[in-house]
C-alpha cells in the first residue's frame, strides 16, 4: 500500500432536526427559563461604525413552502472588512448572527451594519457580503453560501468568477427594498436554487 | 486567521438528497456545490470567550431542575476531546447540546410526544473545551423517539452537538449515537452516512475509566473538525 498522511477521519454531519431551538434558540420555541441563553443575537452592537441595515428574507423549499423551522447564521466583517478578532477590528461589531425563521410565516430578519470589502492583499479584495449557514430538519449538512449587495460592483469578485453559469450569481445578491433595506431569499432547490459553497 | 482550509474529504458527510429520509427530498440542492480555495470570510469565524458559562451550563442534570432536584433517568457523563483531522487539540471552542429526556421527549412546543415532560429537566447545556481540546457533559440518557417518517420508525438514542472551531468554515451540526443500540442500523437519518467507518465516528463507546462508581456511566465522544494546511518551509508571517 502507498504511503499516506496520518488523518483522522472527520466527525459526519447529521441534520439539525426539528428541535434544534431547543439548544441552540431556546426563546423562539417558547421556553422562557431557558438554562442557556441565546448567543448571537446582536451583530453589530449600537456603537458601531458603518451603515446600519436590515435583512429580512425567507429559506423557500423544492415545492415553493417557506421553512418555518430552520436557523440560519451568519459571519461578516466590519465596515472597513476586518474580522471581529483581527487587528483593528471595531470592538462594537461582533459579526456572529443567529437567527430563527418565524414559526408562523418562515421569515427571518435581522439588524446589522453593512461590511466593507474583505482584502486578499496584492490589491485584490471581495466585495461586501455576509455569509449565511442554513440548519434544519431535512438538512443534511449545513448550507453555506453568501449574500453580496446589488448596490457593489461584483465584477472583480475572485470567487465569483469561478462560477460558470453566470445567471446563477444574482441568486446570491440581496434586493434593496428601502433605505437600508435588504431581502434575501434562499431558495434550497429547483429553479433559481441559490448557489450554494462546499469551501 | 488560521489558513487555508483542507477540502472536505468526498464520501464522509451525508449527501443532500437522501430519500429514505423524507424531508431531505424539498430540502437537498440539487445543483453541484462550488467549490474553491477558502478566504477570510471561512478561515476566520465567532470565538466565544466573552461569553460567561454559568457554572451549570455543562451539566443537564441540575441546570432546569428545581432546588435540590434532579433530572430523571440513567445519568451519564458525556465527555471526549475536539481534534482537528491533524490531531491537533482545538481548545477555546464552544459545544452546544440539545436533547430528549430520559422518555424521549423534548422540552419543545411542537414536540408532541405522549411521553412525559420531566419539570427538573430542560434539554440543553454548553461549554467552551480547555485548552487539550477536552469538554464534559453531565446529563440523562435521553430515550428512544418515534418519528412519522415512516409508520413504525424510532430514532436511537442521541444528542444533538453543535460544533464551532476556530472558523467559520468549520462549522458543524451532527449527533451522537450509543454504543450497541440496535435502532442505530434501522434509523434513516444516521443511515444517510454512506460510509460505515464514518458512522462510526457518531457513536459513544461505554468509558468505564471515567465513570463514577455508585454515580454516573461514562461514554467517550471525540469529535473531528476538518484542519488548516500546514505548509512545509513556512515563512510568513502569521494572519497573512
Ligand atoms: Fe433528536
Amino acid at each position: 500500500m502507498a504511503q499516506r498522511p496520518e488523518k483522522l477521519i472527520l466527525t459526519p454531519s447529521q441534520t439539525a432536526g426539528p428541535y434544534v431551538h431547543i439548544g441552540l434558540a431556546p426563546e423562539a420555541c417558547g421556553i422562557e427559563d431557558a438554562p442557556v441563553a441565546t448567543l448571537g443575537r446582536e451583530i453589530a452592537g449600537p456603537g458601531a461604525k458603518g451603515e446600519r441595515i436590515t435583512v429580512t428574507g425567507r429559506v423557500v423549499d423544492g415545492g415553493d413552502l417557506p421553512l418555518r423551522d430552520c436557523l440560519i447564521e451568519t459571519w461578516q466583517a466590519d465596515a472597513s472588512g476586518i474580522y471581529s478578532g483581527h487587528a483593528g477590528a471595531d470592538p462594537e461589531v461582533g459579526g456572529f448572527g443567529r437567527i430563527a425563521a418565524d414559526f408562523g410565516t418562515g421569515e427571518f430578519s435581522f439588524e446589522t451594519i453593512k461590511p466593507g470589502a474583505v482584502s486578499l492583499g496584492a490589491d485584490r479584495a471581495v466585495p461586501p457580503h455576509i455569509s449565511f449557514w442554513i440548519f434544519a430538519r431535512g438538512i443534511n449538512h449545513g448550507l453555506h453560501t453568501r449574500m453580496y449587495f446589488p448596490e457593489d460592483d461584483l465584477s472583480g469578485d475572485p470567487l465569483l468568477g469561478r462560477i460558470e453559469h453566470r445567471d446563477r450569481i444574482a441568486t446570491m445578491v440581496a434586493e434593496a427594498t428601502g433605505p437600508g433595506e435588504y431581502r434575501f431569499e434562499i431558495r434550497l432547490q429547483g429553479p433559481g436554487e441559490t448557489v450554494f459553497f462546499d469551501i | 486567521m488560521t489558513g487555508r482550509l483542507i477540502p472536505r474529504e468526498a464520501g464522509i458527510h451525508p449527501p443532500a438528497f437522501t430519500p429514505t429520509y423524507k424531508t431531505s427530498v424539498l430540502r437537498s440542492p440539487q445543483r453541484a456545490l462550488i467549490s474553491f480555495d477558502s478566504s477570510p470570510s471561512e478561515e476566520t469565524g465567532p470565538t466565544f470567550g466573552h461569553v460567561k458559562l454559568g457554572a451549570l451550563d455543562n451539566d443537564l442534570l441540575l441546570n432546569y431542575a428545581r432546588p435540590g432536584a434532579s433530572a430523571i433517568g440513567e445519568r451519564i457523563i458525556v465527555h471526549g476531546r475536539l481534534l482537528d483531522e491533524n490531531g491537533r487539540p482545538i481548545p477555546g471552542a464552544l459545544i452546544e447540546i440539545w436533547q430528549a429526556n430520559a422518555g424521549g421527549r423534548y422540552r419543545h412546543k411542537k414536540d408532541g410526544y405522549l411521553a412525559a415532560l420531566d419539570p427538573d429537566f430542560g434539554g440543553c447545556g454548553r461549554t467552551i473545551t480547555g485548552e487539550d481540546g477536552s469538554y464534559a457533559f453531565r446529563t440523562v440518557k435521553p430515550g428512544a423517539y418515534p418519528w412519522p417518517n415512516g409508520p413504525n420508525e424510532w430514532r436511537p438514542a442521541h444528542i444533538h452537538f453543535s460544533i464551532f472551531g476556530h472558523s467559520f468554515g468549520q462549522r458543524l451540526i451532527s449527533q451522537m449515537y450509543f454504543e450497541g443500540d440496535p435502532l442505530i442500523a434501522r434509523c434513516p437519518i444516521a443511515q444517510t452516512i454512506p460510509d460505515k467507518a464514518a458512522l462510526d465516528r457518531l457513536i459513544a463507546g461505554l468509558d468505564m475509566s471515567e465513570t463514577k462508581p455508585m454515580d454516573a456511566i461514562a461514554y467517550r465522544f471525540d469529535i473531528v473538525l476538518r484542519g488548516h494546511r500546514q505548509t512545509l518551509f513556512e515563512n510568513r508571517p502569521e494572519g497573512m
